[in-house]
C-alpha cells in the first residue's frame, strides 16, 4: 500500500518517482483495457520465442529430411512439413526472429528520422518547416508498397535492403505528427525559459522537444508495426525481401504456394503466424494510444 | 486606404475557385515531380549499366562511350533528369528489356484489367463497408460492433497475399466455386477482341455470355478479396466518423424531438459525415491499386501489379520503373483528387 501512495503521489520529490509513478497509471490503464492486454501477450510471446527459438523449435529450421516430404500435421510435426521435409512449425519459430529483427530494425531507423525532420519543421517555422513538409507530403503521398517495391528492385534483393526500403517509405508519418505535436507547445513560456537560459537549438530540440513528442510517435509506430510486417512478408512473398534457405514468413508462404491445392498446409501455417503477430500490435497500439493518446482517438 | 478596403471584402467566389485550383495545379505538379524524381534517383541507383544492356558486354570500348555519349549519361545529372522528364511528359518510358517494345504501349495493354479488377473491389468495398460502418456506430458494443471491428481489425492485421492463396485453395481447389487464376478459362483466351480491354464489358457487348459468365467466375474471388481490404477500411472508418456525429448535440435534438431512429442515423448523422467519407473512399481506391500487386501476383491477372512484379523478378528496370510511375501517377492523382473534392465540398475547410 506505502508502495502505492508513493507511486500515486501528487508531489513527488524525485524525478525518478514522478517517471515511475507515470509509468504505473499508464500500465494500469492498460491492464484495464482487455484487447490491450491480449495484445502484450502476443508481443511478449513473440520476444521470447524469438529469444529462446533454438531451445523451442523440435526440428532444424535448414536441415533437410528428403524422406519427410510435405507431411500433414500430425504429432510429430504440428504443422507438417514442406518441400524439403522441414518442420513448418520449426521454421515459424526461427522466422520470429527475422521478423522481429526487421521490425525492430524499420522502427530504429525511421522514427528518429521522423522524429527530427518533424520536430525541426515544428520548431523553426517558416521556410524550413515549408521545405521539410513539402518534401514530408510529397513522400506521403507515394504509394508506400510500390515505393518499398521499386527501391529494392534498385539495391537488390536481401533482407538489409528490405528493411532500408520500408524504412525510407515508413518515417513520413511520423514527421507530420511530430510536428503537430511541436506545434501544440512551440510558444509554451517553458520554451521561452529554456531559450532564455541560452539553451542551443540542437539542445532545445533534443532535451526538450523530442522527449514530448515521443509518447504519440510511439503509438504510431506501434500502430505501424502491423503494416510494417506485411509489408515486409510482401516483399519475401515476391522474393525480393528476405532469401532462401531463412525461414521468413512471407518467404515460406510463397514457396508454399506450388502446393497450395493439394498440401495447403505448407502456405497456410506461416500466415497464421503473421496475422497473429499483427493482430497483437494492432490491439496493444490501439490500448496505447487510448491511454498515452487520448486526444487522436479514431 | 483602398487596400485595407479591398482586402475586407470577402473575396469573390470565382477568384476563390481560381486560387483553389491554382493551389492544387501547384502541389499536384510538385508532388508529380518528387515522383519523377525519386524514380530518377532509384534508375541511378541500380547497379545495372544501361549502357551495357543495350551494347551488351563484348562490345568494343568505342561503341561503347559512343552509346553512352548517345544516351545522354555523360551530361551532368540535373540535365539528365530535366531529359528525362521531358521524355516522361511525351509518353516515352523507354523499353522494356525482356520484350524489345516501348514499356508505354505494354502498359496501355495491361492496366484496363487491373482497373477492372480494382473497381469491382471499391464497389463491393464502399456498398458492404459504409452500411456495416453505419450499422456498427449505430449498435455500438453490441455483437453486430464487435463482428464489424474484428473485419475492420482483420483488414490490418491479414497479409492480402496469403488471403488470396488461401482462397484459391478454399473457393477454387475444394469448392470448385469460383474460377481458377487469370481472367478467362484457357480455352476462352481470344474469343473477345478486346475494345475496351475491360473484359467483363467487351463480352457483355459482344453477346458472347459464355464468355462473360467465364470472366465473372475468374473475377469474382480477387475482386472480393481485394475489396475486403477497402471494406475494413471503410467500415471502421465510417463507424468513427459516425460515433463523432453521434454523440452531439443535435443528434439528442433530433431525438427528444421524436424522430426515429433510422431518420436520426440515416437522414441525421449519415448526411454529417457524406463529405469525409468521399476523402476515405478516394484513399481507398488508390491503396486498392497497390494492393492489387500482391493479388494479381497471387492470382495470375494479367494487370499492371503483375507486370510489375514479373519485371521486378526479371530486373527489367525500365518496366519496373514505368509501372512504378503510373501506379504512383494514378494514386497521387486519386488522392489529391479527393483532397480537392473535399475542400470544394466542405464549407469549412474552404478558409
Amino acid at each position: 500500500m506505502m508502495t502505492v501512495n508513493w507511486l500515486m503521489s501528487d508531489a513527488p520529490e524525485t524525478r525518478w518517482q514522478a517517471g515511475l509513478g507515470q509509468a504505473y497509471r499508464t500500465s494500469r490503464a492498460l491492464f484495464a483495457n482487455p484487447l490491450a492486454l491480449v495484445g502484450l501477450v502476443i508481443i511478449l510471446g513473440l520476444l521470447l520465442v524469438a529469444a529462446f527459438a533454438p531451445w523451442i523449435a523440435p526440428y532444424s529450421p535448414i536441415e533437410s529430411d528428403l524422406s519427410a516430404r510435405l507431411l500433414p500435421p500430425s504429432a510429430a510435426h504440428w504443422m507438417g512439413t514442406d518441400e524439403l521435409g522441414r518442420d513448418i512449425m520449426s521454421r515459424i519459430i526461427h522466422g520470429s526472429r527475422i521478423t522481429l529483427y526487421i521490425v525492430l530494425l524499420v522502427a530504429v531507423i525511421s522514427a528518429p528520422l521522423g522524429l527530427l525532420i518533424g520536430t525541426m519543421a515544428g520548431y523553426f517555422g517558416g521556410w524550413v518547416d515549408r521545405v521539410l513538409m513539402g518534401l514530408t507530403d510529397i513522400f506521403l503521398s507515394m504509394p508506400r508498397l510500390i515505393m518499398a517495391l521499386a527501391f529494392v528492385a534498385a539495391l537488390g534483393p536481401g533482407i538489409e535492403n528490405a528493411v532500408i526500403a520500408i524504412a525510407i517509405t515508413a518515417w513520413p508519418v511520423y514527421a507530420r505528427i511530430a510536428r503537430a505535436e511541436t506545434l501544440t507547445f512551440r510558444n509554451a513560456e517553458f520554451m521561452s525559459a529554456i531559450r532564455m537560459q541560452g539553451a542551443s537549438h540542437a539542445r532545445i530540440i533534443v532535451r526538450h522537444v523530442m522527449p514530448l513528442c515521443l509518447s504519440s510517435t510511439i503509438v504510431r509506430v506501434t500502430l505501424d508495426m502491423a503494416g510494417i510486417i506485411l509489408t515486409a512478408a510482401g516483399l519475401g512473398f515476391l522474393g525480393l525481401g528476405a532469401q532462401p534457405p531463412m525461414p521468413e514468413w512471407g518467404a515460406m508462404i510463397s514457396s508454399g504456394r506450388a502446393f497450395i491445392l493439394d498440401q495447403w498446409w505448407v502456405a497456410t501455417m506461416p500466415g497464421f503466424a503473421i496475422v497473429v503477430v499483427s493482430l497483437g500490435f494492432c490491439l496493444f497500439g490501439d490500448g496505447l494510444r487510448d491511454v498515452l493518446d487520448p486526444r487522436n482517438r479514431t | 486606404m483602398t487596400a485595407v478596403r479591398l482586402s475586407a471584402r470577402p473575396v469573390p467566389p470565382s477568384l476563390r475557385w481560381l486560387k483553389t485550383g491554382a493551389g492544387f495545379l501547384a502541389t499536384l505538379s510538385l508532388t508529380f515531380l518528387g515522383l519523377l524524381l525519386i524514380t530518377f534517383v532509384i534508375g541511378r541507383v541500380v547497379p545495372i549499366d544501361p549502357v551495357l544492356a543495350v551494347v551488351g558486354d563484348r562490345a568494343p570500348q568505342e561503341v561503347y562511350d559512343a552509346v553512352k555519349l548517345e544516351m545522354g549519361l555523360n551530361d551532368p545529372l540535373w540535365l539528365q533528369f530535366i531529359h528525362y522528364v521531358g521524355s516522361v511528359l511525351q509518353g516515352d518510358l523507354g523499353m522494356a528489356v525482356s520484350s524489345q517494345r516501348p514499356v508505354i504501349e505494354e502498359l496501355g495493354r495491361v492496366f484496363p484489367a487491373t482497373l477492372e479488377m480494382a473497381t469491382l473491389g471499391i464497389l463491393i468495398g464502399v456498398f458492404i463497408g459504409v452500411p456495416a460502418g453505419v450499422v456498427a456506430a449505430a449498435n455500438q458494443g453490441r455483437w453486430v460492433d464487435q463482428v464489424i471491428r474484428v473485419i475492420g481489425l482483420a483488414g490490418y492485421a491479414i497479409p492480402a497475399f496469403w488471403l488470396g492463396l488461401v482462397g484459391l485453395a478454399l473457393f477454387y481447389a475444394h469448392l470448385h466455386w469460383v474460377g481458377g487464376p487469370g481472367r478467362l478459362d484457357i480455352f476462352m483466351e481470344g474469343l473477345v477482341k478486346p475494345k475496351t480491354g475491360l473484359l467483363l464489358l467487351d463480352s457483355a457487348l459482344a453477346g458472347e455470355w459464355g464468355v462473360f459468365r467465364s470472366a465473372v467466375s475468374h473475377i469474382v474471388l480477387p475482386a472480393f478479396i481485394l475489396g475486403f481490404f477497402s471494406l475494413a477500411y471503410i467500415a471502421r472508418m465510417t463507424r468513427s466518423f459516425m460515433l463523432d456525429q453521434l454523440s452531439q448535440e443535435y443528434i439528442v435534438t433530433a431525438r427528444v424531438k421524436g424522430a426515429p431512429e433510422r431518420v436520426v442515423i440515416w437522414r441525421h448523422a449519415f448526411r454529417a459525415i457524406r463529405i469525409q467519407l468521399v476523402t476515405v473512399i478516394g484513399l481507398s481506391f488508390a491503396q486498392l491499386l497497390e494492393g492489387s500487386v500482391m493479388i494479381e501476383t497471387v492470382f495470375s491477372w494479367p494487370g499492371i501489379g503483375n507486370y510489375l512484379t514479373n519485371a521486378l523478378l526479371n530486373a527489367d528496370m525500365n518496366a519496373v520503373l514505368g509501372a512504378t510511375l503510373v501506379i504512383g501517377a494514378v494514386f497521387i492523382g486519386i488522392n489529391r483528387l479527393s483532397d480537392l473534392l473535399y475542400r470544394i465540398l466542405d464549407p469549412r475547410a474552404r478558409a
